[in-house]
């Protein structure tokens, strides 16, 4: 990285004798495969530790509810003949403030597919403005966006509720659009963000030859610049698409009645009311969590990249 | 599955009537004289981010000022603030969410760092670093769930079952509602509950922090450890005094996100502590249940405010981090 950080490495030779080291003596190199094979059953016990809690609710969502209620789940491991998919059909049949499980399940997907385009289409086009239009304060302008991605969300709370529940904003658009407005403002800092580092840094010429030749801004926006953005648009896709699944305060705040709520929501009722119905708990934990599985899975690169860019998230 | 289309339509169409005035606009743009043309055109690109951003900006000055008023929406000066310093319960609230910022970002950067280093080059690391990373795929009300069945006092309850191994009559524990801290009531340590929901958030964000780690190990040259190695340094001498502090700036990126990510947890307080119940609530808890089942917005607002006074000089740490990072390249 730096000097600074190299100049740290030499104090250590003065530690040891280097007659030693240069070839290692019998001891050291028994102790150094020792190290490695502790070092191994240390990484493979730790991933098992990692995966038992879900593995366990997993394992337990296909329990009958007599056996889940009775003994633990590590049981199943010995006896797997009671194997059954009944939690999964009756919970989302479960009906929760009058509705089915499954229509919170729905709920989730409405939320969540416009709450994770809007503002990266929108984020889009002002991510283009930042790189490649001229106008005056651009530069402070876009500051301005980056200090706002200090702003906790619960800052905007309860004004935006006032705002949304006030007389100035339409009644058509009450309960599930005010969370998608809600996660398009608080996902804008964001996007603009990500998305002008990387339309910011595709090749200057590239976009000087197509304006030479003509082109619009519009046209290079669409032509040009959104296919070059596929990789950077999907990471962020992923990361925005999966924050507003697993959301829960957003929605909570602003979703209105209970039957607009996310599936978050309503089995975090479900935790309160049937604390004790752990058959249920258990299958729909895993509905609510099947799509952030597959993703992860599927997409796993995309995941990844998508989560370290979001990690500065506000 | 009907039932949402409509819904999605509707979004969809809002979204294609906002791309059509734009289109639209910008067609317009194309009459105007050049000098005016290109400012136009900027504006019709900006102007819906714009309208989303004062959407963040005008409720953010708002509820600063919200923050002076009492239940009521009267202006009651500092009244909020000195009920957060000096309320008893609200103490509780502020040395939760410290040690909690501590100790889940001590714990899970370390673990991660160690996982990260441990696993590097082994066979299936990919494999093991997926199971690990896992976690931070789910939500927290998920993460929730899966911890909540294994602290039950119930038969089934993973944590109970072995504690009932141990020999002697073992009582049933009830570990998430356990305030104490082996027994001792501080007020400036944590019970245990809330120790034991950390553990759930140490699970997810160790995940987080093995994978920047492990990409920024990888990322050292290898001719600085052989070097240091041939210098006389231990393997360990060379990971402590080469390894680390040639990665000192990721490691920085990852506690400083981890510390924000901690101090605004709220799913997590409200699936295990029962919205805060059992001296578990943190500030980002506290915020919501002031403001919405509480009904007092003023103080809500209060609490929205320390946590933007917490979260500020950790993103200052951050960003001059990653500049300082980037220049360093």
């Amino acid at each position: 990285m730096n000097t600074a950080d190299t100049a740290t490495a030499s104090p250590v030779g003065q530690l040891a004798d280097p007659a030693v080291s240069t070839r290692p003596g019998f001891s050291t190199r028994v102790v150094r495969s020792l190290d490695g094979g502790v070092g191994k059953l240390a990484v493979w016990l730790l991933a098992a530790l990692w995966t038992i809690p879900t593995l366990g609710l997993f394992i337990s969502s296909i329990r009958p509810q007599q056996e889940i209620r009775t003994n633990g789940w590590w049981n199943w491991i010995t006896d797997p003949s009671q194997t059954t998919f009944d939690n999964y059909r009756r919970v989302l049949d479960t009906r929760q403030n009058g509705r089915p499980l499954s229509h919170y399940f729905f709920n989730t997907i409405q939320i969540a597919i416009p709450g994770a385009l809007i503002p990266i289409i929108i984020g889009a086009f002002a991510a283009y403005a930042f790189s490649w239009m001229h106008f005056k304060g651009r530069d402070t302008m876009f500051l301005f966006v980056l200090a706002l991605l200090v702003v906790p969300l619960q800052m905007c709370l309860i004004p935006l509720l006032r705002f949304f529940t006030g007389p100035f904003y339409p009644d058509a658009l009450q309960g599930i659009p005010m969370v998608w407005f809600a996660h398009s403002i608080f996902g804008m800092p964001i996007c603009i963000f990500l998305l002008r580092n990387f339309i910011g840094s595709l090749p200057g010429e590239v976009i000087e030859a197509a304006r030479v030749d003509g082109a619009g801004h519009l046209t290079i926006f669409t032509r040009l610049v959104l296919p070059l953005s596929v990789p950077a648009l999907a990471s962020l896709s992923i990361f925005q698409f999966l924050w507003v699944w697993n959301d829960l305060l957003v929605a909570k705040v602003f979703a209105g009645r209970q039957t607009n709520h996310p599936m978050t929501s309503a089995m975090l009722n479900m935790v309160g009311d049937r604390g004790q119905d752990w058959h249920l708990l258990t299958a729909g934990g895993f509905v609510m969590m099947i799509v952030p599985l597959i993703v992860f899975l599927s997409l796993q690169r995309y995941f990844v990249r998508g989560l370290l860019a979001g990690s500065v998230k506000g | 599955m009907i039932d949402i289309l409509p819904s999605l339509l509707k979004a969809g169409a809002g979204v294609g009537a906002l791309l059509l005035v734009m289109v639209g606009l910008y067609g317009l743009s194309r009459l105007l004289p050049d000098r005016w043309r290109e400012r136009a055109q900027t504006g019709v690109f900006l102007f819906p981010a714009l309208v989303l951003l004062l959407g963040l900006v005008i409720p953010a000055i708002l509820n600063l000022r919200y923050s002076f008023d009492n239940r009521n929406g009267v202006f009651s000066g500092l009244t909020n603030y000195k009920h957060i310093f000096t309320d008893r319960e609200s103490r509780i609230v502020l040395r939760n969410t410290l040690w909690w910022a501590l100790f889940v970002t001590v714990v899970s950067t370390s673990v991660g760092i160690l996982i990260a280093r441990l696993a590097d080059g082994l066979r299936g690391e990919p494999i093991a670093k997926a199971l690990i990373f896992l976690p931070t795929a789910i939500s927290m009300v998920g993460a929730g769930i899966i911890w909540n069945f294994v602290y039950s006092p119930s038969d089934f309850g993973l944590l109970n079952s072995l504690w009932r191994l141990l020999p002697g009559d073992q009582g049933t524990q009830y570990f998430l509602q356990d305030r104490t801290f082996f027994g001792l009531r501080s007020s400036w340590i944590p019970g245990l509950n809330s120790f034991y929901i950390m553990v759930v958030v140490i699970w997810i964000q160790a995940g987080f922090a093995t994978v920047v780690m492990s990409a920024a190990l990888k990322g050292v040259p290898s001719d600085l450890v052989e070097a240091a190695k041939i210098d006389g340094a231990t393997e360990r001498q060379a990971f402590f005094r080469v390894v680390l502090p040639y990665v000192r700036g990721t490691v920085i990126t990852v506690a400083t996100t981890t510390v924000i990510t901690v101090l605004k947890i709220f799913d997590i307080i409200q699936t295990m502590g029962r919205g805060g119940l059992f001296d578990t609530s943190t500030v980002a808890n506290e915020m919501y249940r002031q403001a919405f089942p509480q009904n007092n917005k003023g103080l809500g607002s209060a609490w929205a405010v320390i946590l933007f006074v917490l979260v500020l000089p950790i993103v200052f740490v951050n960003s001059w981090n990653q500049r300082r990072m980037r220049e360093g390249n």
